[in-house]
C-alpha cells in the first residue's frame, strides 16, 4: 500500500502511469486577474465647440456570447464629467463605486465637488498604473469627457497599464481601429474646435457606432450617448442605431450559407 | 459625568430640526464671538453621505468628531450594502457610539447633543455599481406601487439616548424653541418644507430673544424629497430663500412686540 496520503484515491502510478500535469495544473501563479471575463467593447468620444460627446453600446459580452444587453457603460461623476468604460465589467463596477465614494467625500467640503474631468482622468490613470504595478490590473480602457480647469472641453483616455492619451476624438477597443480613421476623415488634423458643431460631433458618433455594429462581432445596436456642455450632461441610455443597410454583406464571400 | 456634558450642551447656540411632509430642515444660531470671524464661514451643519445632515449644540470639536464618525458609518454601510444608509440606522449607530463614551474611565462623554436629519429616498435607486436593469419580463420580486422612504429626524444626547422627533431643539434657547415647535402641530404631517424653512428661521430668532445683546448668524440646511428642490440631497438653503425667511422672522418678532404693546395700552385704558 502507498503510505503517502496525497496519492490516496488517485489512479495508481504503477498501473496507469504518472499523472500528466499539463492537463490540469495544480501549482503555479494564479492568473484569474490577467484576463477579463465579462467585457464591454468600444467607447467613442468627440470634442466639439463648447463640449464633448461620448458614446458606447449597451452590451456586455461573456467571451463571444452577447450576455447582458442593457448595460450602462457611460457613468457620470458628479454633474461635471462622464467616464466611458471598455473592458471588464466587474472592474468597471469597482471603479464606479470608487468614484461614487470619492464624489461623496468631495461634497463634504463647502465648495461641493470641485473635481473636473481632467482631475478625474489623472486620478484614474494613477489608479490603473498602481494596479498594473501590483500585477493586479483593472482590465479597462476608459475615456474621460468633460471640462478642464480652464473650462475648455476635455477628452482623454487611460488604459489598464496607466497609459494616457489625448486627442480631439478618441476611441477604445475595436473602435481604435475602426472609428478613429472615420473620425480623422471627418475632422482632419488641425481642424479648429470652433468649426466642429455639437450636431456634427453627435452625427459622427452615430456613424462610428453603426460601422462598429457592422464590423465588430462583440457590439450591439442599442447604445448610450452623452453630450456634455456647460449647461450640464444630456445622457440618453436607450438609443437604437438608425438607418442600417446590410446590402454590403451580399458581396462578402467565404462564410455562412453561400454555396459559391 | 454625563450630567456635566449636558451642562456644556445647555450653553451652546440653539439648534433646531423640523421634520416636514416633504423634507427636513436644520437650523442653528451661531453667536458671533469675534468680529474677526469671516461671515458665512465656519459652518456648523455638516453633510453625511448625500442625504443626511447633522447639527449639534455644545462643544464644537466634539461635534466635529461626531460627524466624522457618522461619515465613517455611512461609508461602511455603503461598502456592505451598496446603498445609502437609512436615517434610522445612522441614528442607531451614533447612539451606540455616544453611549460607549459613558462606559470607560479613560474617556469622557460627548459634550454635544446632535440633531440628525435625513431623507430616505422613495425612488428605486440602483445598487452602487449596478450596470444594468435586468430582464424586462418576470416579476423579479418587486411589489408594484409599494411606498418606501421619507423624512427622518433624530436627536442624540450625551448619554447616548436618542429618540425620533417631529421637531427637535437643543442648546441655550431650547425651551423657547420647543414651545414654538409644539405650536406647529407637526404630528399631523401637513407642514411643507417651504413653510418649515420659514418656521425654523423664526424659531431661531424667537429663541435668541433671551440673549439679545449678542449678535448671531443663522445657518440653515434642508433635505427635500427626490422631486423637491434638493432632489433628496442635504444642501444649504439657497441664499435668497434664507434671506427671505430671515426677513419674515424679523417681521414676525416685531409684530409680536407691537401686539404686546397694544395689549398693554388697552389694559391701561380699561383701568
Amino acid at each position: 500500500m502507498n503510505h503517502f496520503p496525497e496519492a490516496w484515491g488517485r489512479p495508481r502510478n504503477d498501473v496507469y502511469g504518472a499523472y500528466d500535469h499539463s492537463y490540469l495544473q495544480t501549482s503555479g501563479p494564479k492568473a484569474h486577474t490577467s484576463s477579463p471575463a465579462v467585457t464591454g467593447t468600444s467607447v467613442v468620444g468627440v470634442k466639439f465647440n463648447g463640449g464633448v460627446a461620448i458614446a458606447t453600446d449597451n452590451l456586455a459580452s461573456y467571451g463571444s456570447l452577447a450576455r447582458f444587453s442593457d448595460v450602462k457603460r457611460l457613468r457620470n461623476f458628479g454633474d461635471k464629467a462622464m467616464v466611458g468604460f471598455g473592458g471588464d465589467v466587474s472592474d468597471m463596477q469597482y471603479l464606479d463605486r470608487l468614484l461614487d465614494s470619492m464624489d461623496i467625500k468631495e461634497n463634504y467640503s463647502h465648495h461641493g465637488n470641485m473635481l473636473n474631468a481632467k482631475n478625474l482622468h489623472t486620478y484614474l490613470a494613477k489608479v490603473f498604473y498602481k494596479r498594473r504595478s501590483e500585477f493586479n490590473p483593472l482590465w479597462n480602457h476608459v475615456l474621460v469627457a468633460g471640462f478642464d480647469g480652464q473650462g475648455e472641453p476635455f477628452l482623454s483616455s487611460a488604459d489598464l497599464l496607466g497609459t494616457t492619451f489625448s486627442a480631439p476624438h478618441l476611441a477604445t477597443g475595436f473602435g481604435a481601429h475602426l472609428a478613429v480613421p472615420i473620425l480623422r476623415r471627418k475632422f482632419p488634423e488641425g481642424t479648429p474646435l470652433e468649426q466642429v458643431s455639437k450636431e456634427d460631433a453627435v452625427e459622427a458618433l452615430k456613424e462610428c457606432l453603426k460601422v462598429l455594429f457592422y464590423r465588430d462581432a462583440r457590439s450591439a445596436d442599442k447604445y448610450s450617448i452623452a453630450v456634455i456642455t456647460k449647461d450640464g450632461i444630456d445622457l440618453k441610455e436607450d438609443e437604437q442605431i438608425q438607418g442600417q443597410s446590410w446590402a454590403f454583406a451580399e458581396r462578402i464571400r467565404g462564410y455562412g450559407a453561400q454555396t459559391a | 459625568m454625563v450630567e456635566y456634558a449636558v451642562k456644556a450642551v445647555e450653553n451652546g447656540g440653539t439648534a433646531v430640526g423640523i421634520r416636514c411632509k416633504d423634507g427636513v430642515v436644520l437650523a442653528v444660531e451661531k453667536i458671533i464671538t469675534s468680529k474677526l470671524l469671516k461671515p458665512g464661514a465656519n459652518k456648523r451643519i455638516a453633510t453625511v453621505d448625500r442625504h443626511v445632515g447633522i447639527v449639534s449644540a455644545g462643544l464644537v470639536p466634539d461635534g466635529r468628531h461626531f460627524v466624522s464618525r457618522a461619515r465613517d458609518e455611512a461609508s461602511s454601510w455603503r461598502s456592505t450594502y451598496k446603498g445609502p444608509i437609512p436615517t434610522s440606522a445612522i441614528a442607531n449607530r451614533l447612539g451606540g457610539y455616544v453611549q460607549a463614551y459613558t462606559l470607560y474611565s479613560s474617556v469622557r462623554p460627548f459634550g454635544v447633543t446632535a440633531i440628525v436629519g435625513g431623507w430616505d429616498t422613495e425612488a428605486e435607486l440602483p445598487v452602487d455599481g449596478q450596470v444594468g436593469n435586468g430582464p424586462k419580463s418576470g416579476s423579479g420580486g418587486k411589489v408594484e406601487g409599494a411606498k418606501a422612504g421619507g423624512p427622518g429626524l433624530y436627536m442624540i444626547e450625551p448619554s447616548g439616548l436618542y429618540w425620533g422627533y417631529y421637531g427637535a431643539a437643543t442648546g441655550k434657547g431650547r425651551q423657547a424653541a420647543k414651545a414654538e415647535l409644539e405650536k406647529l402641530d407637526l404630528s399631523s404631517g401637513n407642514l411643507s418644507l417651504a413653510d418649515g424653512v420659514k418656521e425654523a428661521a423664526r424659531i431661531i430668532y424667537v429663541a435668541h430673544e433671551d440673549s439679545k445683546d449678542k449678535e448671531f448668524e443663522l445657518e440653515m440646511t434642508w433635505i427635500s424629497s427626490v422631486d423637491g428642490p434638493t432632489k433628496g440631497r442635504h444642501e444649504e438653503v439657497p441664499k435668497e430663500i434664507l434671506e427671505e425667511a430671515e426677513k419674515a422672522a424679523k417681521r414676525a418678532l416685531e409684530g409680536d412686540d407691537e401686539e404686546e404693546e397694544d395689549k398693554g395700552e388697552g389694559e391701561q385704558m380699561e383701568e
